[in-house]
């Protein structure tokens, strides 16, 4: 029989609240293979840990068990801890009687008695534990940055600063991103090209920074400092390296109805085309959609225009497979569409427009040149009505929006509003809104120079309908400090729509078994303390792919996760953990279902004498590559006939953990 | 029945194979047995027929490292059992030479067979040759396959609960549906395995028996073809096949349609992982409904 010890920690009042830590550990003490039982305020402390190590020299104890908070907190201090006081680390079980317990219990009774059973639970398993050795796999050192904007372009510059190679891969032809259409920042007011297309240049120019642009990556395989990624760079169409970015062809392309998705789809666009000035990389792309030659095999003109014979109707996609050590999710966002929420008549009327398309509208690239016009009439608007929470902040059972506050509404909304009223002072400008918020730097005094120096008029409340009657749009709305319903007869009607994660992030979370919330926003490794790196190892998250943020944030957490990534790239080795799953010889039935279910492909299969008694033949059996093994324990639950099992997370200690609850 | 024997007693002699699996005449009318053939004169004995219910696939698992070819009689529907031990690696397809047998419908004493009643057609998944005839070539009349189950979906859980216990109550643990499944295939089964966890537990309750049948149908969950032998051997009469298509049922609904044992594709859907698969959540939501 082993010799356990049980170590129960009070975590000041966070266990020691709801559950009696006397009595825990009193109750421990008669538990079959347990020598000795204690407990402690803080039991992660120095002086907790020098107790631990210290029972363990003086009662030679085989295993400990430490009942506190969950794994994910503290199980590598306390496995530490023992292997500095002689025993082996993986000789040490976490009972977590916090978050599993102490938390959710209000009752001190019920909370004392889930925790001498999970205790109980764990001194099983315990009794079934072997010391372990881990090993070490070697890691990548390139990573992958999955989006182009300003997150993934900052992420890239910081990681290849730092000597290390990465790829950019960029869903659009050019990488930019959100930023790239953005007019004017908050708050400060630079223009947002003038500070995003610097940094592009520089990702484009930087030797250790590889763009594939117009491409998506399609397969993931592999595991922290090991990935592997095969990546579909789409078709252009165009030849990369001979393109010289002249847009000649443009302007010979007889096909012109293609949807301006650069400006918001507010104008068209060429079938080949560049989609704006800076692009990068500045390569034409066709869009096969529109182009007659590809839908027709008649026109042929932009080949027949281009001086660089860069044209090629013939390319194909290039799947290109690559080896990464960490990766980086930077998906961005899209503005949502706000038809569904038919009270502000998006869909039935062309000068109700959303924010982004304003940032269009007011941009010298976008389709009016920058002069502010509405849409249906292209006369200059001189009553405007912001309309702010479009879509954001909405009760979720009504399932006609978001939950979550959108963050960069109310800031850009008081900049679009200054900067009109700075450019047309005869123009009326009003804000219906439900809450202003402005926690950043400068911000608060940003919205108040809108309101006092540029007389904005900010209304708390919000639109009940927004309907045309002549060329006016009619917006009915309450403005709820002077208690009265209002109606404003305005030219223009701008939604602060919500923004919400990239449609592809749902799926790249799949591919990378990253975790997200229900909003398909990628969940962080711990809220607080590791808020840039997902809860699967080597994958790391940059800007709103993660939740709401403006541009100064974006970055700020894109340079963070470059700091993550970096430091996961300066290791030559990572030690890997020998909780991995193996094959019993003896039970094996070589049925490869294991080798299906294996995320990582660490199982093959040989032909091999088998001896054992009363057995001596060759059969097929399951082979399982530690270095490569996870230890998910897919393979163990799959096999029928219980050959496989894990290490550390035997069959056989998880149903002693089952019968130590039961029984 | 005698163009097949005529046939097999060809192979055997011009040594293209050095066995047979067929079915042999029992002691009453009805109660005909896989039986193995081994020469010419053997052969008198085999017989093909009505009674020719049992699925001879599993008895290939016996034969697949012997020295040269066997030969196998298979009706269409276990040319399903057989394919699927293929994609798991159980049997080599060049140790057997496969006869598809035409089958009108099986019988047994008291008539047709349950498992032919939803027959799954007339198709031989693999084959060497196929010996049959027009007649067994015509559709048998078909009930819904899924009629049970849809009659158990409809019961309250405590109402299903209380049926299964007591079709389960007259189990007598003889395991001849574990014996007779062709998915139950191991090597060493988990219930003769001391070291499993689940092998002889003290029966403290006879859940634990009943249990045996639940584990049964998991472990052969997307890999069971529905055969129907279970219910075909049970001596107590255990409407076995139920578990089994109730699994079949709601992978068909959860992932599209499936068939274990046909095509090349040796991933079933629980081995196989697609983004567009159902989300877990959808299991528990359909389980409260």
């Amino acid at each position: 029989m082993q010799k356990i010890g049980v170590f129960v920690c009070w975590c000041g009042s966070n266990i020691a609240g709801t559950v009696d830590v006397e009595a825990v550990s009193e109750a421990m003490k008669s538990v079959p293979g347990v020598v000795y039982s204690a407990n402690y305020q803080y039991m992660c402390s120095a002086a907790g840990q020098k107790l631990i190590a210290d029972a363990i020299h003086e009662h030679h104890l085989d295993g400990i068990v430490v009942a506190s908070c969950s794994p994910r907190m503290h199980e590598n201090t306390f496995r530490k801890t023992a292997e500095a006081a002689g025993l082996n680390p993986y000789m040490v079980e976490i009972a977590n009687i916090r978050e599993q317990c102490s938390w959710i219990h209000k009752d001190k009774e019920e909370g004392t008695a889930k925790a001498i059973v999970l205790a109980r639970t764990a001194v099983a398993k315990l009794l079934h534990n072997k010391p372990l050795q881990a090993g070490t796999s070697a890691v990548t050192k390139r990573a992958l940055v999955i989006g182009g904007g300003i997150a993934g372009i900052q992420t890239a510059l910081d990681v290849a600063d730092a000597g290390y190679e990465v790829d950019i891969v960029e869903q659009r032809p050019t990488i930019g991103g959100r930023m790239a259409q953005l007019d004017k920042t908050f708050p400060t007011l630079d223009c947002s090209a003038c500070i995003l297309t610097p940094k592009m240049v520089e990702a484009s120019q930087n030797e250790k920074i590889n763009i594939i642009s117009y491409a998506k990556v399609e397969k993931v395989d592999g595991f922290v400092g090991n990935f592997k990624a095969t990546i579909r760079k789409k078709a252009r169409f165009v030849d990369e390296t001979k393109c010289t970015g002249c847009s000649l062809c443009m302007s010979k392309c007889p096909s012109k109805k293609g949807k301006d998705e650069f400006n918001m789809e507010m104008n068209n666009r060429p079938a080949i085309y560049i989609p704006f000035a800076q692009a990068i990389p500045n390569v034409a792309v066709i869009d096969p959609e529109q182009c007659l030659k590809l839908k027709t095999g008649k026109c042929g003109l932009c080949e027949k225009v281009c001086t660089a014979g860069a044209i090629n109707y013939k390319q194909q996609d290039e799947l290109i497979e690559r080896e990464y050590g960490a990766i980086v999710v930077a998906t961005g966002f899209k503005p949502i569409d706000p038809s569904p929420l038919n009270e502000y008549g998006y869909a039935d009327n062309a000068d109700v427009i959303t924010s982004l398309e304003l940032e269009r509208l007011m941009n010298a690239a976008g389709p009016t040149k920058g002069t502010l016009l509405r849409p249906s009439d292209l006369q200059h608007p001189h009553e405007i009505v912001f309309i702010q929470c479009v879509g954001s902040r909405c009760d979720e059972n009504t399932k006609r929006g978001k939950p979550y506050c959108s963050k960069i509404c109310c800031m850009y909304t008081a900049k679009h509003a200054m900067l009109i009223r700075d450019k047309y002072p005869d123009t009326k400008v009003h804000v219906f809104y439900i809450d202003v918020r402005t926690p950043g730097k400068n911000f608060d005094e940003f919205y108040r120079r809108a309101v006092e120096q540029y007389g904005v008029d900010y209304i708390k409340g919000m639109v009940g309908k927004v309907a045309k009657e002549g060329d006016k749009l009619m917006v009915r709305g309450s403005d709820l400090i002077n208690n009265q319903q209002v109606e404003i007869a305005a030219d223009l009607v701008v939604l602060a729509t919500a923004i919400e994660p990239d449609p592809t992030a749902r799926s790249i979370g799949t591919m990378l078994t990253a975790s997200m919330d229900t909003n398909d926003f990628f969940t962080e490794a711990h809220a607080k303390l590791r808020p840039v790196e997902s809860p699967t190892a080597g994958i790391f998250l940059s800007g709103v792919a993660q939740g709401p943020k403006d541009v100064p944030e974006t970055v700020a957490q894109a340079s963070a996760a470059a700091a993550k990534v970096i430091g996961l790239l300066a290791k030559d080795h990572l030690v890997t953990n020998p909780c991995v799953a193996y094959s019993n010889e003896l039970l094996c039935n070589g049925c490869s279902q294991c080798e299906k279910v294996c995320p990582y492909g660490a199982i093959t299969y040989i032909e091999k004498e088998v001896r054992g008694p009363g057995v001596r033949e060759v059969r097929r059996i399951a082979q399982v590559n530690p270095a490569v093994c996870q230890g998910c324990g897919a393979c163990t639950v799959t096999c029928p006939s219980g050959a496989m099992d894990l290490k550390g997370f035997a069959n056989k200690q998880i149903m002693a953990e089952v019968d130590a609850i039961c029984l | 029945m005698a163009r097949i024997k005529q046939r097999a007693i060809e192979l055997l002699s011009d040594g293209t194979v050095m066995r047979v699996i067929g079915w042999e005449k029992g002691e009453g009318n009805c109660d005909w047995s896989p039986a193995l053939f081994e020469n010419a004169a053997e052969m008198e004995n085999f017989v093909y027929g009505d009674y020719a219910g049992a699925n001879l696939s599993k008895y290939c698992l016996k034969f697949n490292r012997q020295e040269g070819k066997t030969l196998v009689v298979l009706k269409p529907c276990d040319t399903l059992s057989f394919r699927q031990l293929l994609h798991e690696h159980r049997i080599d397809r060049e140790k057997f030479y496969v006869i598809g047998a035409g089958c009108k419908g099986m019988k047994d004493e008291k008539g047709g067979l349950l498992k032919c009643s939803a027959c799954k057609g007339k198709e031989f998944e693999v084959y060497d040759e196929i010996i049959d005839d027009e007649e067994a070539q015509k559709t048998t009349a078909l009930m819904d396959r899924m009629a049970g189950v849809i009659e158990l979906e409809k019961m309250t859980a405590q109402e299903r609960f209380d049926f299964w216990r007591g079709e389960l109550s007259r189990c007598i643990r003889c395991n001849a549906c574990r014996n007779v499944c062709p998915a139950c295939s191991c090597i060493k089964c988990v219930f003769d395995n001391p070291a499993s966890g689940v092998q002889s537990k003290a029966p403290v309750t006879d859940f634990e028996e009943n249990m045996f049948h639940i584990i049964r149908a998991y472990h052969v969950a997307g890999r069971c073809t529905d055969c129907g032998e279970c219910s075909r051997v049970c001596p107590q009469n255990i409407p076995l096949h139920l578990l089994n298509r109730k699994f079949i049922k709601d992978m068909n609904e959860l992932y599209g349609d499936y068939q274990a044992g046909v095509g090349e594709n040796e991933r079933t859907p629980l081995t196989s992982y697609t983004k567009e698969d159902a989300e877990p959540g959808i299991v528990y939501e359909r389980g409260n409904a």
